[in-house]
């Protein structure tokens, strides 16, 4: 899996320039330890541990503005969200921690059908292993009940994709 | 005119007034939209990071549903995040064999297969080129009486595929405001990050995006989205110091249009926004903004009599 996640990362950078537009144009880039435009090197070069160590793709919110710009027409975008399988298989628990949120969500998916958001942040929380978190979220839903935001869990699709999951994860296992 | 629906889940959880703004306002321009049945989650952005395999073969799914039970229709989907999923099948999975075969090999297990005939469609897509601002601009019974309205399209329906509209200088929610009365306010931020579900995973870093946003809209009449995560990224967080303390009602588009087409409560859903007070709703109600100065406003009314 980590060979095949870096063989697509490596076929899609190679012909990164490192003109640096990506990074320019990236709106969480301030808060990255790497630039984008180094991190596409990093991968060039094959630098695994110091990919693992960085906290770059993390900070990625998929906004594609790079993947926009890109003169070399390179799915960037798509690259730090293999960056991010790449550490969720490889990394540290600590690394892997950081997967915590898209975990709870896909987690929700395969036991709703369709995401229950109720039922999703306990679940992000648990995984977080942060026992403030949910302090951080009670003025939000509690405002968000008084709206009438808040909702029970719906069953209606309740294990509708038990099989797909399992197939893709069989699947995936296989290659 | 006739859609294959699919409302994703914050349309069902979070973003009602979205989902009912979206089917009162279709319904108003005489578009059937219908539901496809048994949908499931398209797995957001969530997916990609965990399963390449999965990001694909949840949104595939939908559309599989949608060829079978709904051949030849489009698909309207309002949520940003859904709408590039489902895109994202037509334009990477359908034509590149390998792949292709893999996602109908998931999908077996549940005995469908997508084939690549559905078209995936955004709402402003449909609002501008099959409904038309003509027939928009007829149905508008309350003018919004130059309303001034920051239009905000966010991220995913303009990139990374250029579909309906330039993703640079986007244009067609400009023009569905101005259709209805309003006045869509030229600035640089409606194609900005809101940092979507980083503010969930790192809210330090996407509070930068929102503040950023929050103070460029202060002091205008409204924010008009067409996302779930944008509205909720840019409303849930107005109190906090961090996103600067700036205040603007979030509204999605079609709870505006709602509104211009003079439908009852009910279909706009105005008491589900956080980002307004009890002023700010009956500001909106009454369109506190087309008031006139005191004095000029007397002359008026005496004239009138």
């Amino acid at each position: 899996m980590t060979r095949e996640i870096l063989a697509e990362l490596r076929g899609e950078l190679g012909a990164c320039m490192q003109c640096g537009t990506c990074t320019a144009s990236c709106p969480n880039g301030f808060a990255m330890d790497v630039t984008p435009r180094q991190m596409w090197r990093m991968v060039q070069f094959g630098m695994l541990d110091e990919i693992l160590q960085s906290k770059t793709f993390w900070m990625c919110s998929s906004c594609y503005m790079c993947t926009l710009r890109c003169p070399r027409g390179l799915k960037l975008t798509r690259a730090m969200g293999a960056l991010k399988r790449l550490a969720r298989e490889r990394g540290t628990w600590k690394i892997r921690k950081n997967s915590a949120f898209y975990d709870a969500f896909m987690e929700n998916v395969e036991k709703y059908g369709r995401v229950q958001e109720t039922s999703l942040m306990p679940g992000y929380f648990l995984k977080s292993r942060n026992p403030l978190l949910p302090l951080h979220y009670l003025p939000l839903g509690v405002r968000m009940m008084k709206v009438g935001k808040l909702h029970v869990p719906s069953g209606a699709q309740k294990g509708r994709l038990k099989a797909l999951f399992a197939k893709v994860r069989e699947m995936e296992e296989e290659s | 005119m006739k859609y294959a629906y699919y409302p994703g889940c914050s349309l069902q959880e979070s973003a009602q007034e979205f989902d009912v703004s979206v089917r009162a306002v279709m319904a108003a321009l005489g578009v059937e939209l219908i539901d496809i049945p048994d949908w499931t989650c398209c797995g957001a952005s969530a997916a990609e990071p965990v399963s390449l395999l999965m990001n694909y073969a949840l949104p595939a799914r939908n559309l599989a549903l949608a060829e079978r039970d709904l051949a030849g229709l489009d698909v309207l989907a309002p949520c940003s995040a859904c709408y590039l999923n489902l895109l994202k099948v037509n334009r990477e999975v359908v034509g590149h064999k390998d792949l292709h075969a893999r996602v109908n090999e998931a999908l077996g297990t549940m005995d469908l297969n997508y084939r690549g005939s559905v078209g995936v469609r955004h709402i402003l897509d449909i609002l501008v080129n099959d409904i038309g601002l003509d027939a928009i601009k007829e149905k508008v019974v309350t003018d919004m009486g130059g309303m001034r309205v920051a239009p905000y399209y966010g991220c995913q329906i303009l990139r990374p595929y250029e579909v309906f509209d330039d993703p640079r200088r986007p244009v067609t929610m400009d023009n569905v405001l101005a259709a209805l009365g309003a006045k869509p306010q030229p600035w640089d931020l409606g194609n900005k990050c809101c940092g979507a579900s980083l503010m969930v995973t790192h809210p330090e870093v996407a509070m930068h995006s929102v503040a950023a946003i929050l103070e460029a809209a202060e002091g205008l009449d409204a924010v008009a989205t067409v996302c779930p995560l944008c509205q909720m990224n840019l409303e849930a967080y107005q109190n906090d110091s961090a996103a600067g303390g700036h205040h603007v009602p979030i509204l999605y588009l079609t709870q505006l249009m709602a509104l211009a087409f003079g439908l009852e409560e009910v279909s706009v859903l105005l008491d589900k926004n956080m980002s307004m007070d009890g002023s700010m709703r009956a500001g909106i109600r009454s369109r506190a903004w087309r008031q006139e100065p005191p004095g000029e406003g007397d002359e008026t009314l005496v004239r009138e009599t």
